[in-house]
């Protein structure tokens, strides 16, 4: 797996960044010996990187996170500690934002020094699936909203159209090619195709990148 | 587009309102339904629709007032504590028989309470409120694909009985991401004469109000409008009605707790425990008839709800007590889990062979 020493994972609201993240930094771990994960979501109080907490202590992956996140208490906060390990030149660093431009004014704190590092790929996440980023160009809007809102360029596109629990191969394969559309459109390459773990096999021998998810939560069944 | 997509409740919410016609939106964002607003912000400016964050939730409700005054479709939304601070609007809106559309995604309270889910505001949804005799038409879905049909059917039901329609949700149904297929929706027509446009001097005026100081006036629109409601009431229910034929069990549950009721009463059929579950998908108007049919042959009714035992009350009243009915609920944010719901079901099972 090709990649630069600071991964930023931002999309559209609900597409599914978070997991990934955390599937991602797990998935460095195995190489590298620091890796830390930094939850900058300031838009959603549920569905955080904390609630990977146990998983991400187990597998030696620093978590950086609000003190408030997970506690129900509702206020945009950042983790005092999130500079860290973007100056610690020997750490792999995995960066959870928040949904869509409202998110990613978090990540505009970061941008100078970023910018002048150099060394980041950020990550647009792609859910098809999503009302309002079924089709590359309103995904490309969306994509240019963040990118104004942090003042950071996007470096590759993470394809992950999924429908949730009840996702099908065919639903994947089915939106590969509207997915190659925003990566001509945006001129930026597809990076990974993510899918559900049990998927990723048979998906291997079909798309690029493939990468297997492990679901962060599952709430009820269908 | 009828092709399915994967979306939170509340974007569920959103998108059918958009679809059954409604372009303007009031609202004071409150986690957790403030995705039904991020939602409408996004697409209300692009089909030029009106999209208002107000400065208040009392500032919204009066906003939903005036453009339901004008006979447009119109809807606000909130959680818990945010829709107490429209029950004043949602009587004046009563008062004054417009049609409107509110959205309750519950929290728990009482107060400012919590984030986490809840079901503690349905005596509020189904008894008032807000001051004075009035009924809102009170839906409660149980799935993402729920949250959007239900929208639709609660702005046609509005308009047909003017009135105002309320999704009662809560956290989990707002916050949880399932499949959902969005048809393209017929939007239907009904009588608004009396909505006040101008008159260009053509008509006489229409006035909307919810003063009348004339006591044999008032007391003649209240008559008026309670034939209204009993037409809802002979019309409108909605149940579902789930493994009742053989039942001698009857779980009663709306929304999340139905969901979780489902999974418990599976595992009881599976240890060849006879029980089924009455869903109101309408709390008011509630299903009536079917739990007291249900009477008939189930021994014991359990009300599953997250609060503490507002519903039980109205199974109660709707079996004439006929039966036993106990309490299986969580409070305060907290879900009650299938395996509580099974336990209750196994020792009402054991009580029933008892007797």
């Amino acid at each position: 797996m090709q990649h630069k020493r600071i991964s930023i994972f931002c999309g559209h609201y609900g597409s599914g960044k978070t997991n990934i993240a955390v599937n991602f930094a797990l998935e460095l771990r195995k190489t590298h010996d620091r890796v830390s994960i930094i939850d900058l979501d300031i838009v959603n109080p549920y569905f955080r990187t904390k609630d990977s907490q146990q998983e991400l202590d187990a597998a030696g992956v620093e978590l950086i996170s609000s003190d408030y996140a997970g506690s129900n208490l509702d206020i945009p906060a950042l983790p005092a500690a999130m500079m860290r390990p973007i100056a610690e030149q020997d750490t792999q660093v995995v960066m959870d934002i928040g949904g869509d431009d409202q998110g990613a004014v978090a990540l505009g704190r970061f941008a100078d020094q970023l910018n002048a590092e150099g060394g980041y790929d950020m990550f647009f996440v792609l859910n098809l699936y999503r009302p309002l980023t079924q089709t590359a160009e309103d995904a490309l809007a969306v994509m240019r909203e963040i990118e104004a809102a942090c003042g950071l360029r996007f470096t590759a596109i993470v394809h992950n159209s999924n429908l949730g629990a009840l996702t099908t191969l065919q639903d994947i394969l089915d939106k590969h090619r509207e997915a190659q559309k925003l990566c001509a459109l945006s001129g930026l390459p597809l990076q990974l195709t993510t899918v559900r773990e049990d998927l990723a096999p048979q998906a291997a021998a079909l798309l690029p990148g493939v990468f297997g998810l492990r679901l962060q939560k599952q709430l009820f069944q269908p | 587009m009828s092709e399915k997509v994967l979306m939170k409740g509340n974007e569920a919410i959103a998108e059918a309102a958009i679809r059954a016609g409604c372009r303007h939106y009031f609202g004071y964002p409150i986690t957790p339904q403030t995705e039904v607003a991020a939602y409408m912000a996004k697409r209300m400016p692009k089909i030029g629709g009106c999209f208002l964050q107000a400065e208040s939730e009392i500032a919204a409700i009066n906003m939903v007032y005036g453009v339901a005054g004008a006979g447009k479709r119109v809807m606000t939304s909130s959680s818990s504590p945010g829709i107490s601070l429209k029950s004043e609007g949602l009587s004046y809106l009563a008062g004054s028989d417009l049609p409107a559309f509110v959205v309750n995604v519950q929290r728990g309270g009482p107060g400012l309470g919590g984030i986490q889910p809840s079901q503690s505001d349905y005596f509020q949804a189904t008894k008032g409120g807000g001051h004075g005799d009035y009924k809102m038409i009170v839906l409660a879905p149980a799935s993402v694909q729920e949250m959007a049909s239900l929208t639709i059917k609660g702005f046609d039901l509005a308009d047909k009985y003017r009135m105002t329609a309320m999704i009662l949700a809560d956290g989990t149904m707002g916050q949880m991401m399932e499949p959902v297929e969005l048809g393209d929706v017929e939007v239907k027509e009904y009588d608004k004469s009396w909505a006040v446009t101008g008159t260009k001097c053509a008509r006489p005026h229409n006035i909307v109000n919810s003063l009348s100081l004339v006591p044999e006036e008032l007391e003649q629109l209240n008559f008026a409008r309670y034939e209204r409601y009993k037409a809802v009431e002979e019309n409108e229910v909605m149940y579902e009605s789930y493994l009742m034929d053989d039942a001698e069990i009857c779980v009663v549950a709306f929304g999340i707790s139905a969901r979780v009721s489902k999974n418990a009463i599976n595992e009881a059929r599976k240890n060849g425990i006879k029980v089924g579950m009455i869903r109101p998908i309408t709390l008011w108007p509630f299903p009536k008839a079917p739990l007291l049919a249900a009477a008939e042959h189930c021994h014991t009714f359990l009300s599953v709800e997250m609060n503490m035992g507002q519903m039980i009350e109205d199974i109660e009243l709707a079996i004439r007590c006929k039966r036993p009915v106990q309490l299986v609920n969580r409070v305060g944010g907290m879900i009650p889990s299938p395996e509580q719901v099974l336990q209750a079901i196994e020792e009402a099972d054991k009580g029933g062979k008892a007797s």
